[in-house]
């Protein structure tokens, strides 16, 4: 029963969600429509589980004192501080637990969680991710070496791709007359783009498509069972 | 009060800039604090977004202002529930009953619109007459549109060993491969400069005022 | 010096030379110009040949990680609808879309041209949804049993510009800004592919490539903006010294460093095999 009723269920919900597309009418598609309604609520309770989890996980972590607990702390503090200014005042124009908080407003200038999400969360994100770009550099000098002829044509197609989609490159290569246009570095780059990229992006498209058919089959079909966990 | 305020909070995201940046030079409490306080707020925000954006009006409210009529919304509200069993050992199976009909619902959809778009679509666009038209670089983008699809199609077939006459498609398809990465490299860089650009923009602009 | 200091030290050095190229001409700008790539001009051509009164959809598929590459093309976008008297709704399949919307449209407000845009009739925020493809997927029966209330909680009967609209077939446009899964690529799939919607997109630039096979003769998607360049470029074409065209001389000087540091790092292995290779000839004799 613990393993054998969900199978049938992920069995029965693949089938009518199919069977649906090939018989666009009633009943199926009125089934369809609530199976996707009940989908979306399931789905908002399983990222409440996600956020759940790592709860736990840092509440582990403090409880036994591990290594760098107090940033632990700080991560659960912080996720203490935006839930309740959030669920005390709302956000933007929703208004949550106390209302719209306009007192707070006049002082704040914002909504708290507004103002958190400004101020802490948008500079952090933003920040956290233009630090690739440092990696980036550091990468494009220590590893990307011409040795072999393939990686001569990555090499080649990078530096036409990254000269062509600046306003440098434009200017580079702006004297080429009109009749040669093909080899000004910008329209160079929008080939590449066009022809060769979209050829190999596609060639990776259907291929993975393939591979995604076949597992999705196999759920539907009961064969893949990974999902669902250990024998207990 | 609020332009004080205001100020305040660009002096806060100046400070979290700077204690995200002070990893470069070498990993330290500030940069591990931020880490954190990041994980922390985004978790936040995304529980009360689902609460408020998916939750509240898909689910409570229905609920609340008709019970009688979306009595129906108790199966997918029990199931959620279930869904959070994962996190007690001993009921944990529970949750396998939601999980299944998710999976298999996201299972059936994917198949379904993978079958369609990534490859019945795509190996249509590729049957293309590359002569249709005049312009040469057209015509040689076209051929080679066909060329590359079908050789970096050939060079993912691993069922079988490729060797000796089989193997030049599958070669042809690496060169095809291997210039789609250069530009998607080229692509990389330009992501990543574009979002340094913009922290050094928000301290030049926002907290310095050197710009405008 | 060991090697491992002199490796440290030089990636310092990278560092620094990077900052310093992104820093410099955002004090002191160039002025390059560029040019419009002809799958910008498709998504533009888009929202400009639609008629007045129509109504279109960005989903604000990303987050604050992503905004300095996605936020221009989304002012661009709603300034070029509302331009041509559309109007524009927004939805989100990642959290932080709705502040990324409301930030969009705020910016938009700002134009003079724009700042009379009533929210309800111009334009409206529905907000966040989780579920990805299945709820790209239950728009094509009801918006309405998907947004029966707004980001702000409003009722959808209450919001006049969406008297008429039933399901996804009643937009004249979706644009998806997309910095990942879910995303573009569920619009195409369901939105294009099944219900004939034309889809445009904007995504982050590491995954435009992977995009351009829908830009194809069966219109799977009209025109992609693929990362700051192409922002800029619609900022042109709506004839807008925007946001992302001041920053496009740090850009370009940043992908000159980059190319440099290849050339560097290339000669750099090039000598120590040069060297490697004397020693051996010398060990030999």
């Amino acid at each position: 029963m613990k393993r054998n009723i969900p199978l049938i269920l992920a069995f029965l919900a693949g089938l009518l969600m199919i069977v649906s597309e090939f018989i666009p009418h009633r009943p199926f598609s009125n089934m369809v429509e609530t199976l996707e309604e009940w989908f979306m609520i399931i789905a908002g309770f399983s990222i409440v589980l996600g956020l759940a989890s790592l709860l736990q996980m840092n509440y582990q972590k403090i409880s036994t004192k591990a290594e760098n607990w107090g940033y632990h702390l700080a991560c659960v503090i912080a996720f203490a501080v935006m839930v309740i200014i959030g669920a005390l005042w709302g956000m933007e124009d929703q208004p949550g637990l106390l209302g719209q908080g306009e007192k707070i407003i006049s002082w704040l200038g914002k909504k708290p969680f507004d103002y958190t999400y400004d101020n802490a969360l948008v500079p952090l994100s933003a920040t956290m991710f233009s630090l690739l770009a440092f990696f980036i550099a550091s990468a494009a000098y220590r590893a990307f070496i011409i040795r072999t002829f393939e990686s001569n044509l990555l090499m080649i197609s990078a530096v036409i791709v990254i000269l062509g989609r600046t306003g440098f490159g434009t200017m580079l290569t702006s004297w080429i007359p009109e009749n040669y246009r093909f080899w000004q570095l910008p329209v160079l780059a929008d080939f590449i783009m066009q022809y060769p990229n979209t050829a190999a992006q596609r060639a990776i498209l259907i291929s993975a498509s393939l591979g995604i058919i076949g597992s999705s089959l196999r759920i539907i079909l009961g064969i893949e069972r990974s999902y669902l966990g250990g024998d207990k | 009060m609020p332009d004080i305020m205001n100020t305040v909070g660009i002096w806060l995201g100046a400070f979290f800039t700077f204690a995200i940046f002070s990893f470069l030079y070498k990993d330290n409490p500030f940069y591990k604090l931020a880490e954190q306080i990041f994980v922390g707020l985004s978790a936040g925000y995304g529980l009360i977004y689902i609460i408020y954006a998916a939750l509240m009006p898909n689910l409570f409210t229905k609920l609340a202002t008709d019970f009688g009529g979306n009595l129906i919304l108790l199966i997918p509200f029990a199931l959620g529930i279930m869904m959070i069993t994962r996190m007690v050992p001993k009921i944990q199976w529970l949750s396998r009953y939601p999980l299944s009909i998710v999976i298999g619902t996201s299972a059936a959809i994917s198949l379904l619109r993978f079958l369609k778009s990534d490859l019945i679509a795509q190996v249509a666009a590729t049957m293309i007459n590359p002569f249709a038209t005049k312009v040469p670089s057209e015509i040689v983008g076209n051929l080679m549109l066909i060329i590359g699809t079908i050789c970096g199609v050939y060079f993912f077939y691993f069922s079988k060993k490729q060797e000796g006459i089989a193997k030049i498609p599958s070669k042809i398809g690496v060169y095809f491969l291997m210039v789609s990465f250069g530009a998607t490299f080229g692509y990389t860089v330009m992501a990543r400069i574009s979002l340094l650009i913009g922290r050094l923009e928000f301290l030049l602009k926002d907290w310095l005022h050197i710009i405008k | 010096m060991s090697l491992n200091t002199s490796s440290v030290i030089e990636r310092r050095i990278v560092y620094f030379l990077l900052f310093l190229a992104v820093l410099l001409p955002l004090l002191f700008p160039i002025g390059w110009g560029s040019e419009v790539s002809p799958v910008v001009k498709m998504s533009y051509d888009l929202i400009d040949q639609t008629p007045a009164g129509g109504i279109g959809l960005i989903s604000f598929d990303y987050e604050a990680s992503t905004i300095t590459e996605m936020q221009p093309m989304a002012v661009a976008q709603i300034e070029h609808a509302w331009s041509r008297g559309q109007k524009v709704i927004a939805t989100a399949l990642w959290p932080q879309g709705p502040q990324m919307a409301a930030q969009s449209f705020e910016e938009a407000k700002r134009n003079p041209l724009f700042k009379d845009k009533e929210y309800g009739v111009d334009y409206v925020n529905l907000g966040y949804k989780v579920g990805g493809m299945v709820t790209v997927q239950a728009l094509g029966s009801s918006f309405k049993d998907v947004y029966p209330k707004d980001s702000s909680g409003r009722d959808w009967d209450t919001l006049p510009m969406l008297k008429n609209l039933k399901n996804i077939k009643g937009l004249r446009w979706i644009c998806s800004l997309s910095a990942g899964e879910p995303g573009l690529k569920d619009w195409i799939m369901i939105a294009h592919d099944v219900h004939n919607v034309p889809v445009t997109g904007g995504t982050t630039a590491v995954s435009a490539p992977g995009f351009l096979p829908y830009v194809n003769n069966h219109g799977q998607l009209t025109g992609l903006l693929g990362g700051l360049k192409a922002a800029s470029e619609y900022e042109a074409l709506i004839d807008k010294k925007g946001p992302a065209t001041t920053k496009m001389d740090a850009q370009s000087v940043a992908h000159i460093l980059i190319l440099a540091l290849i050339a560097v790092g290339n000669i750099k292995v090039w000598i120590r095999k040069r060297d490697n290779a004397k020693k051996i000839e010398v060990k030999d004799a």
